[in-house]
């Protein structure tokens, strides 16, 4: 679609236009690092952060959400409840851009999922390009989700004085329209735009010792690699590698009851495979009893179960799971040694 | 989160339906069976094999296996539950007249329609008999398009024995070959001891016309498949119900997965040749 140019001096009022009709939602600081949380004050909003601690997944899939309040008494009711308002998340990287995908996928086929899709429907996406590599554990590149074409409503690139803003659906163009000052892109944006690009690309390291295309087959005739075992020992199972990754998407459901006993909600929340409790049944058997199993399981999802069943890789290179690691277990580290003693 | 709470006309599959409990029939000391029906007594629209999830509001929601044939629906269906957690040790407090929440049917049950002509052999071990009963008593409403029925029913003591009236009805028919056994026989027990795999010398098997239905507890699976293997059922004839822990039903919730599939939706019945190069599955 159509390219503009917003100065960076009218983000702030873009930001708080928007901020009556939605809840605008983006990256600020949150002591060294950073989160997302809600832009009370445009001044917040920090489009240059590096990486967040959780993935702007938490405004799609929440940690906590009600799927329906029900009352026991009488005639016992169930009605479904979704919780879902107006949203705008600001400063999507592209990693993370490409892991809404991969959520929206597996929240569409087969039964649809009517509590995500209806916040997802209620969300726009603001993607900004990432010119800088976040840190050390980030591997985009070669997991080729450095770049997207296509998956948000507006995408904005750092132009120094200005951010050129690319329309990526019509929601984006109405948003743009009614809230932004954005001026229609001139032949020197253009080319300051094609520059700011190029020079981005060399900035990036390539991190896998092979290419992507290769990891779903590497992955398939890895099952018996002794490296599970030996991560297996290594591995606490505290299950963060699972909470701060923007493509996890299992949950657990339960209900809670009011002190009357009558009423209450179910609800479901993020679980993980990698707790010993994931995979038992009520009589006792347990599926996946051992961590270099469960560690295993969450690899194979990664690097070969999502994409055969999505068509996307189920990593996106955000290096999140690594940085959150008590024990430093990365995927680098991990495809990488598959991909040597292959 | 400022959330706006849009109470939803959007179809949340995860809502239950209220279901109403009609019988309850204690079968053993640990299993009972309800039998239940729906709103408007509409059918549930089961096939054999699949499974239900039920909810106990307050305390949560189980899989359970559907025991009833869709042949014998009468607009009623019937689970037969143990009570090993919550949820069914809160089902096991109920009584006729309650409610209690189903959604569902989910998941691939047996494939009737290409059993039919063949020799069916059936393997149920414990608990494993009460979704096994579903296709039972589905073959037996259409005795005609089946050759041969075996069934062999293991279980581990003459007081854990489930549906006693219809396994009589079974061992009494002449079209049926019926074989059961116990681990361990008691004072009254007069008939076969020991575990199920030594049913399997008692009987004659065409294997190239023989689908065999395998449903017991997990230690069991790898014995029966050995016997059925040893009489020649190619593994593309064997279809097994598999259990696992299941919090949507819809594949999603990440529980039941078994590598790469999930037992909700792509099983819990699977056909042996596509599951024996999943590690997870057996």
């Amino acid at each position: 679609m159509s390219l503009w140019v917003i100065d960076k001096q009218s983000m702030a009022a873009f930001v708080a236009n928007m901020s009556g009709d939605y809840q605008v939602v983006g990256p600020v600081a949150k002591g060294s690092k950073f989160a997302f949380g809600q832009i009370k004050d445009p001044a917040e909003l920090r489009l240059d952060y590096n990486t967040s601690i959780l993935p702007p997944k938490k405004y799609l899939q929440p940690p906590e959400e009600r799927l329906m309040t029900f009352s026991r008494s009488g005639k016992a009711t169930v009605e479904t409840v979704i919780d879902a308002a107006p949203t705008v998340i600001l400063g999507v990287h592209t990693c993370d851009l490409h892991a809404i995908r991969v959520l929206d996928e597996a929240f569409t086929q087969g039964y649809p999922d009517a509590h995500y899709l209806k916040r997802r429907e209620q969300t726009l996406l603001v993607g900004i390009e990432c010119l800088e590599p976040c840190d050390e554990h980030s591997f985009c590149k070669s997991m080729g989700t450095l770049a997207v074409s296509d998956g948000y409503d507006l995408h904005l690139t750092d132009l120094g004085e200005s951010y050129a803003v690319d329309v990526g659906s019509k929601k984006g163009a109405a948003l743009l329209e009614k809230y932004a000052s954005a001026t229609e892109a001139a032949e020197t944006d253009m080319q300051q735009l094609n520059k700011v690009l190029g020079a981005k690309w060399p900035r990036f390291p390539y991190k896998l010792e092979f290419d992507v295309g290769e990891l779903a087959p590497l992955m398939n005739q890895s099952y018996d690699s002794p490296l599970w075992e030996e991560l297996g020992e290594k591995c606490l199972a505290c299950g963060q590698c699972t909470l701060v990754c923007p493509t996890c998407f299992c949950f657990n459901v339960y209900d809670e009851v009011e002190l009357n006993l009558q009423d209450g909600e179910r609800w479901r929340r993020w679980d993980s495979c990698q707790l010993d409790e994931f995979a038992r049944v009520a009589g006792g058997e347990n599926f996946r009893e051992h961590q270099a199993a469960r560690l295993r399981h969450r690899f194979m999802r990664k690097g070969r179960y999502l994409i055969e069943k999505y068509g996307q890789l189920g990593c996106v290179g955000c290096g999140r799971c690594a940085r959150s690691c008590l024990v430093n277990i990365t995927p680098v580290d991990v495809f990488n040694d598959l991909h040597s003693t292959k | 989160m400022q959330s706006v709470v849009a109470t939803a006309q959007e179809e949340s599959v995860y809502l239950p339906v209220m279901a109403r409990l009609l019988q309850v029939r204690q079968m053993t000391k640990l299993e009972k069976l309800f039998t239940l029906e729906l709103p408007g007594a509409r059918s549930l629209g089961n096939e054999p094999g699949q499974f239900v999830g039920v909810s106990l509001l307050g305390i949560g929601e189980a899989p359970i296996s559907i025991s009833s044939s869709p042949s014998r629906s009468n607009g009623t269906f019937e689970l037969c539950v143990r009570n090993v957690g919550d949820v069914t040790n809160a089902m096991h407090g109920l009584e006729p007249g309650d409610v209690l929440g189903i959604r569902g049917p989910f998941g691939h049950g047996f494939p009737v329609d290409k059993m039919k002509g063949k020799d069916i052999l059936f393997a149920a071990g414990g608990l494993g008999l009460a979704p096994l009963r579903s296709l039972i008593n589905q073959v037996l409403d259409e005795r005609g398009s089946f050759d041969r029925v075996i069934i062999l029913y293991g279980t581990k003591h003459p007081s854990e024995i489930l549906f006693p009236e219809e396994l009589d009805e079974w061992a009494g028919r002449d079209d049926v070959e019926f074989h059961m056994t116990v681990d361990r026989g008691d004072d009254d027990w007069t008939g076969n001891v020991g575990v199920i795999t030594t049913l399997f010398p008692k009987i004659t098997i065409n294997p190239r016309n023989t689908v065999a239905a395998i449903c017991g507890p997990p230690i069991m699976y790898r014995f029966v498949l050995m016997e059925m293997m040893g009489k020649g059922i190619p593994e593309t004839q064997i279809y097994l119900s598999l259990e696992r822990r299941m919090k949507c039903g819809v594949g999603k919730c990440g529980h039941c997965q078994i590598n790469n599939v999930y037992c909700c939706q792509d099983g819990p019945v699977f056909r042996y040749s596509d599951v024996k190069g999943l590690e997870e599955a057996l």
